[in-house]
Parts: C-alpha cells; sequence; structure tokens
C-alpha cells in the first residue's frame, strides 16, 4: 500500500465521499490517473447521498429484470436438455 | 433405432435439484447479462449460451457448491471473449442503455433513472461488473473475484471506483439541476423514443 493512497484516503473521509466499503484495501487507485477529478466543493456535501442514491438505482435497475422471472424459451431450454442427456 | 451414443453411457438425467438451482438463478443472470451488455436481445443470447454451456458441463459443478457464482462465472466469461470481438459496438452502449428496459415506469423520476444507467454504461466493463456484482447481484467480495478470475483487493478497488465515478457523474446534476449537462443526457437517454 503506498503512501500516496494515504494521503488521499484521507481528503475522501473530510469529503464524505467516503463509499459504503471500507477503502482500506485499495492497491489500484495509487494509480494517479484514478484520482477523482472532481473538485472537492459543493458535490462532496452530496457524496453520501449521491452513494445512497446509486446502490438504489442499481438494485432498482437490476431487480427489476430480476422480477421478470425466467422467459418461457429459457425455461423451456433447461427442462427438455435437463430431460435427455446432456451431450 | 441407431445407437449413435455409446449404450452404455446411461442418459444423464439432470437431477431436478441441479436444475431447479439453475433455473432459480435465470432472473439475475438476465439482470446480470443486461447490466453487462446494454442490450436486452444480446443479453438473452448471452444467457442462452451459457445455460447450453452449463448444461453440457454439468460435470464440472459441484453439488453443494455456489450455483449462480458458476453460471455467472461462464455467463461473464462468454461475455468478455464476444467482448473483445465487438468493443467497438459495446462502447456505443450510451444510447442503447434508455431502449434496454422499458418497464419501469414507476421509477423515481425516469430521466434521473435513465442518467444512471448513462453514467453506469460510462464506466470502464471492470469496474462495472464489480459493482454490480457487489452491489446488486449481492455476492460477496471472495465470490465475485472468484466470478472475475482476479483478486479480492482488486474487486473491492474497483466496486470503490465506480462509486466514485458514478458519484462524480451523478453529482453534477445534484449541483447543477438545469444545467446543459443535465439537459444533454436527458436528450441522449430520451434519444430513441422520439
Amino acid at each position: 500500500m503506498g503512501e500516496r493512497g494515504k494521503d488521499d484516503e484521507m481528503k475522501h473521509r473530510r469529503t464524505n465521499l467516503e463509499p459504503l466499503e471500507p477503502r482500506a484495501e485499495t492497491p489500484e487507485r495509487q494509480n494517479p490517473m484514478d484520482r477523482p477529478t472532481a473538485p472537492q466543493k459543493p458535490e462532496a456535501r452530496l457524496g453520501r447521498e449521491v452513494q445512497a442514491r446509486i446502490g438504489q438505482q442499481l438494485r432498482a435497475m437490476y431487480n427489476d429484470v430480476v422480477s421478470q422471472g425466467v422467459p418461457d424459451h429459457l425455461a423451456d431450454l433447461v427442462r427438455r436438455l435437463g430431460d435427455q442427456d446432456t451431450e | 433405432m441407431a445407437d449413435e451414443a455409446s449404450p452404455e453411457a446411461s442418459p444423464m438425467k439432470l437431477d431436478p435439484a441441479i436444475r431447479d438451482q439453475i433455473l432459480a438463478t435465470v432472473p439475475s443472470l438476465r439482470a446480470f447479462a443486461i447490466s453487462l451488455s446494454g442490450n436486452i436481445d444480446r443479453a438473452d443470447d448471452l444467457v442462452q449460451e451459457t445455460l447450453l454451456r452449463a448444461l453440457a458441463h454439468i460435470d464440472s459443478f459441484q453439488p453443494g457448491t455456489n450455483m449462480p457464482a458458476w453460471l455467472f462465472t461462464i455467463l461473464r466469461n462468454l461475455f468478455r471473449s464476444e467482448y473483445r470481438k465487438r468493443r467497438r459496438e459495446v462502447e456505443d452502449a450510451d444510447g442503447r442503455y434508455a431502449e434496454t428496459l422499458k418497464s419501469h415506469p414507476e421509477q423515481t423520476g425516469r430521466v434521473e433513472f435513465e442518467e444512471f444507467r448513462t453514467a453506469l454504461a460510462k464506466l470502464p466493463a471492470d469496474q462495472r461488473e464489480a459493482l454490480i456484482l457487489v452491489g446488486a447481484s449481492g455476492f460477496s467480495y471472495d465470490d465475485a473475484a472468484a466470478i472475475c478470475g482476479c483478486a479480492v483487493g482488486t474487486i473491492k478497488s474497483r466496486v470503490n471506483r465506480a462509486r466514485t465515478r458514478l458519484a462524480d457523474l451523478l453529482a453534477i446534476d445534484g449541483v447543477d439541476d438545469f444545467g446543459p449537462d443535465r439537459a444533454t443526457r436527458a436528450v441522449l437517454a430520451g434519444g430513441g423514443r422520439g
């Protein structure tokens, strides 16, 4: 874990951009290309809200599909192939 | 009747319990496939191909282990080999995300939802899949790492970067609600619909 990564980490903490998961093991973040480019001003205040919204929308999008269940043609496929010997 | 297959090999009927596990995973496999490909037709092709492979190689599944993780791994590998061939098309997915799903009118703000999808499409594929596996599919970091064939720390890193990047993309809209970015994205998101 690089020392520079640590510095970035502290900045993030202060700006509330702390994601839902601990940031401890983030080897890839040492790459300077990965540093967030947004200025840490008014957006930072929104960090937590935005993170919560990301989680909600991600699950909403996903569950929207999950709730469609198993399309008939896929169910048929599994049953048909399951009933005969697999190739 | 011709015995083209070796007659000794007793027909390998699929254990109904295994079959049910597969069927139970199909809905989330589809959700994962759509999130990866951004295209519902390709997603269904991917799922179908995944199921064919899984059933053809069901021997290599160890009963009692994680069926969803096994199927997701197959699908992800299929997508990756496809993706290499069709990179340009996938990069072009932004506009298609809006078209991907049309069945969520009840969402808090349709435009917002489509903005989210557009932002998600802008993430590098590595980050997007990690975020979805952990944040939506509900896999542990360990399972997600196994599915993606990488270290757990790498998955954590990708998830964090995905979140940060999405926050950046979406925060613009929170600060400057009526700015040109929002307008532009609303147009993009509504692109196919007229």
